[in-house]
């Protein structure tokens, strides 16, 4: 009934303002105004352009410095400084750009609106100014690109040497985290071998793969020490995206992916900085994924370096998970895997991700 | 005469002083007078004339934007109330809503069918489908396209396509929800969502005759300026409007192939068991055979389309801007040569910056070097058209018709959305930005707002010249202004969105703590975003009202300088009832000093206007 009568009063408006719409012509029709050249509303268009400029210029500008600490994610990298004064740089460049012309738009519009027994220039072209005006922002562009150049490189560079080694699988809809052992080599993975209790379709008829863990989908790293991470999927396309660190990279199926970074506050720092005893630094999925995309997260802690170390010691290897290694014998043998059989898999494991495992954080090999 | 007769000139009329009619043509315009009852079927549903082809098109792009800006409202709903219970909504999709919630997947198709319609029906087919059939017979002065039938044809498939789409709104699994990128292996596993079973089956078929539409549209409209342009009227002297359809036809002959291969080798990939583009993959409980395919070439194949695709759609916007702007400044637009540089420059670029959309999907970094750097140099063309845009109206005459509002909009939008690209387009950035709200205010004001303008500055500018009327004048204004605000509210604010890092494509970001300081935003974005909306009903009522209740218009309402104005109010059948006017001078001779009028249209000899002309121009004169 509600809506029958909110139906009934919207048809009712509408027939209004359709009458109105027709009394308007009619007057005007009648006063001589309708198919007068150009008039009143000239101006007041000319007028509102310059309002459109000063009032909404003014909101903008208001409103960006109300959201401005709201916009800037904390940054807890040492690559994603660098990448937050180069993203304020051009921002500023292309701010200068944006009011320039935006003010040069709406003033000529205002100014250049239509006078009685005035006539248009007739400026038809200059090849001077046309190449100053290519020039210039040519110049400007090629300076960004270089210094975007130059940092792009940097960071996706090999990583060095002694980075902490961790692998993420994206699948619908969580993050399954991995880490190298003892060994620091991460074990060949096999996906005609995933089951119940082997998520990562670990093949442990390869030794580096026994003493590999697995966390409950909570990422650690050490803070100040070059961490990275390894990235697969094993479903559809997902992408690793932690705001904090501005890190981002695609989990590809049969691709494995890869970004490092240096993180340079812990966890607890981080709380303390930001007086929120609750914050976690956090990785979300950034490419769509299905349903539960909007979901899927891991938790990210950094720790201290000797933190870091206890928490890794204290992990139980593949070798005592009873389940996946009883699991492992029946899947293995029902796909015809195993024994070796994903050998050939490991050497393609090594090319793709184009080095044999790195090596460790010094402390991690005294264990 | 006409010093610079183009060897085709031949095919539409004649050659030297004494033009012969086609003869062909002439017959044909004789059966047509006699013949003044055609029968509805063929003037009105199959006809051959471009200018009722235009009309279907548009209409039927009108009819994709309702539906579009539905979509779009109802997932602004979901982002700006989660919490909101949505019982009322179920009359309309039902199953859909579940316990006052709408349903995840059934968000994630709205999001995709929202984007596949905007871009590929609306501003696509809607766009440069209704004025490149519109304008090129018209402004290059040819009796109509150069296959009426194909153009027909590409109609025809257009619809088809369109209720294979729309069918699948209505299907049991949904449509395609794998967004409108359609990336494998989401959108070739039905597993892995429900949109991509029969929902994606028909998102492709559907895309398959559109493509074939594109393609016997775009042979078409370049087939059309290259040989039937009329007499004197060299390709220096074309409006820009045409050199932007010209080009944009080119795009899409080149690229829309590339789209369709990819769609083939996913339909592959679907239904008969190839791993062209899947590997390694276990859903389900279960371990998929393909092995050895690649989505990242996926990628490769569809934004080959992809980015071209982005000019395709406002490159006609661009053409018309720079004509409507010229012709209600009452100025030459500035740096003619420099304008169509710089869309050859775009066109030409547009082909070799595809992998912008790539930087972070595990793409050697190498290639992302390149790829940045051919990029950023895309912005100068632009650059260089803003400018030469705002010269344009330097000292002019500004007369605020409906169609100069919204091209001076359309500048202003086109400026901010772009500027943002600079940002996006710098490998390092995207790395933080890629596939945040950053991209998605970013290309909406760019190509998606300013595209619109474009076409509603279109319609508005045209609309006497399709219908005979002229629309409402107060009506544009009030559209003009409410649309203008409503783009700005809902597009800025959302840039502060995606640099606070909001991923796209999210149902709701209430689960993560680093996505949670904007709920409040993300309201006002919502609610400015159903507003303005809603005031595009204004355009609606104005359009419609018009067509039948309109103010009767002129010959030449804005007196304007190109050929279309020369025809009849209505123009029939072949356009121009008698011969076909020659061109003398370029389309851009406004209030030249010397000339009593205003304006000299392209088909006045120099003959005639010996007071305004330049001394270069004397030499024309016999």
């Amino acid at each position: 009934m509600t809506a029958l009568t909110i139906l009934l009063v919207l048809v009712l408006l509408l027939v209004v303002f359709g009458l109105l719409f027709r009394l308007q012509i009619l007057t005007s029709i009648f006063s001589g105004t309708y198919v007068r050249e150009i008039g009143m509303s000239n101006r007041i268009n000319a007028v509102l352009m310059l309002v459109f400029m000063v009032v909404g210029g003014a909101a903008f500008f208001w409103s960006f410095s109300e959201n401005f600490n709201k916009m800037n994610p904390p940054i807890a990298s040492i690559h994603g400084h660098a990448m937050e004064r180069m993203f304020w740089t051009t921002m500023t460049v292309i701010g200068i750009a944006f009011v320039l012309t935006q003010v040069i738009l709406f003033v000529y519009s205002y100014k250049y609106q239509h006078k009685e027994g005035r006539r248009a220039y007739f400026f038809a072209h200059n090849n001077t100014i046309e190449v100053v005006w290519t020039i210039i922002p040519a110049i400007v562009m090629a300076s960004l690109i270089f210094a975007g150049w130059k940092a792009w490189t940097r960071i996706t560079g090999p990583a060095p040497k002694d980075a902490v080694v961790v692998e993420v699988m994206g699948k619908q809809f969580n993050w399954l985290v991995r880490y190298p052992g003892r060994d620091m080599k991460l074990g060949v993975v096999n996906y005609r071998l995933i089951d119940a209790s082997n998520d990562f379709g670990f093949d442990l008829s390869d030794k580096a793969a026994l003493d590999d863990f697995t966390t409950n989908g909570e990422i650690h790293v050490p803070k100040g020490h070059p961490v990275l991470i390894k990235i697969r999927s094993r479903d559809v396309l997902h992408a690793v995206y932690m705001p904090h660190f501005r890190v981002q990279m695609y989990a590809v199926p049969g691709m494995p992916t890869r970004f490092w970074f240096t993180p340079t506050m812990t966890t607890d720092e981080m709380r303390a900085h930001l007086g929120n005893p609750k914050f976690d630094y956090e990785l979300a999925c950034n490419q769509i994924c299905g349903a539960s995309h909007f979901a899927m997260k891991a938790k990210v802690i950094v720790d201290e370096p000797d933190d870091y170390q206890a928490w890794y010691a204290k992990q139980k290897p593949n070798s005592a998970n009873t389940d996946m290694m009883a699991s492992y014998k029946e899947t293995s043998k029902s796909a015809g895997l195993g024994k070796g059989g994903s050998l050939g898999a490991k050497a393609a494991a090594i090319e793709e991700t184009g080095e044999t495992p790195a090596t460790p954080l010094s402390a991690q090999t005294a264990m | 005469m006409a010093t610079n007769l183009p060897a085709s000139a031949h095919a539409q009329g004649g050659i030297g002083t004494a033009p012969v009619p086609h003869t062909e043509h002439d017959e044909h315009l004789h059966e047509h007078d006699e013949h003044h009852d055609q029968h509805w079927l063929w003037k009105y549903v199959f006809s051959q004339d471009h200018k009722m082809i235009a009309r279907q098109f548009l209409i039927t792009g009108i009819f994709w934007a309702i539906v579009g800006g539905t979509l779009s409202s109802l997932f602004r709903l979901q982002l700006g109330w989660p919490e909101a219970t949505l019982d009322w909504l179920q009359p309309i999709l039902g199953k859909w809503i579940e316990g006052g919630k709408l349903n995840p997947e059934f968000y994630l198709a709205l999001v995709t069918m929202h984007g596949t319609i905007m871009v590929f029906f609306v501003l696509t087919a809607g766009l440069s489908g209704t004025f490149s059939n519109f304008l090129i017979p018209l402004q290059v002065g040819a009796r109509d396209m150069a296959s009426g039938f194909m153009n027909m044809l590409s109609y025809w498939f257009f619809f088809l396509s369109s209720v294979i789409m729309f069918v699948s709104l209505f299907l049991e699994t949904g449509p395609a929800a794998a967004g409108w990128t359609i990336y494998p292996p989401l959108s070739a596993l039905p597993q892995a969502i429900k949109g991509s079973g029969m929902g994606m089956t028909m998102w492709l078929v559907s895309m398959v005759f559109f493509i074939v539409s594109q393609l016997l549209g775009g042979v078409n409209y370049v087939t059309t300026v290259i040989n039937l342009r009329t007499r004197g009227l060299s390709m220096s002297k074309l409006p820009l409007t045409i050199w932007a359809f010209f080009l944009t036809a080119i795009l899409g002959i080149l690229s829309f192939p590339v789209l369709l291969s990819a769609a083939l080798l996913l339909v592959f990939d679907r239904s008969f068991g190839t791993s062209f583009f899947l590997s390694d993959i276990y859903i389900a409980g279960q371990a998929l055979h393909n092995q050895g395919g690649s989505p990242v070439l996926f990628q490769h194949l569809f934004w080959f389309l992809g980015h071209p695709e982005v000019y395709i759609v406002i490159m006609p916007a661009m053409g018309m801007v720079s004509e409507i702007l010229a012709t209600n400044a009452r100025k030459p637009i500035f740096g003619y040569r420099a304008m169509i540089g710089s869309l050859i420059g775009i066109s030409l670029l547009s082909f070799v910056v595809w992998a912008h959309h790539m930087f972070v999907t595990g793409m050697n970094p190498f290639l992302g070097s390149v790829f940045m750097f051919l990029t950023l140099i895309i912005a100068v063309p632009s650059g260089v058209k803003v400018f030469n845009w705002l010269a344009t109206l330097w000292r002019g005459n500004i007369r605020f018709t409906a169609a100069m509002l919204f091209s001076i909009g359309f500048v202003s939008l086109f400026i901010s959305g772009g500027l943002t690209g600079i940002i996006l387009g710098n490998a390092t950035l995207d790395i933080q930005m890629h596939n945040t709200y950053f991209v998605v205010a970013h290309f909406h004001l760019v190509m998606g707002s300013s595209a619109f303008f474009g076409l509603f500055a279109g319609v508005y500018h045209w609309f006497p010249k399709m219908f005979g009327r002229m629309m409402d004048e107060k009506l544009g204004y009030i559209h003009f202004w409410l649309t203008f605000i409503g783009v700005y509210l809902v597009f800025m604010p959302m840039h502060y969105v995606g640099i606070a890092g909001f991923p796209r494509r999210y149902y709701a970001w209430t689960g993560f703590d680093a996505f949670s300081q904007f709920a409040d935003l993300n309201k006002f974005i919502s609610a400015a975003a159903i507003l303005a909306f809603f005031a595009q009903f204004v355009f609606i009522f104005n359009f419609f009202y018009s067509i039948f209740r309109g103010r009767r218009a002129t010959q030449n309402p804005w007196n304007s300088t190109t050929l279309e104005w020369t025809t009849p109010i209505v123009p029939g059948h072949g356009n121009w009832p008698g011969e076909i006017p020659a061109v003398y001078r370029w389309p851009y001779d406004y209030s030249k000093p010397g000339s009593e009028v205003d304006f000299i249209p392209q088909n006045v000899p120099y003959s005639q206007t010996a007071s305004s002309n330049l001394p270069y121009e004397r030499e024309l004169e016999d």
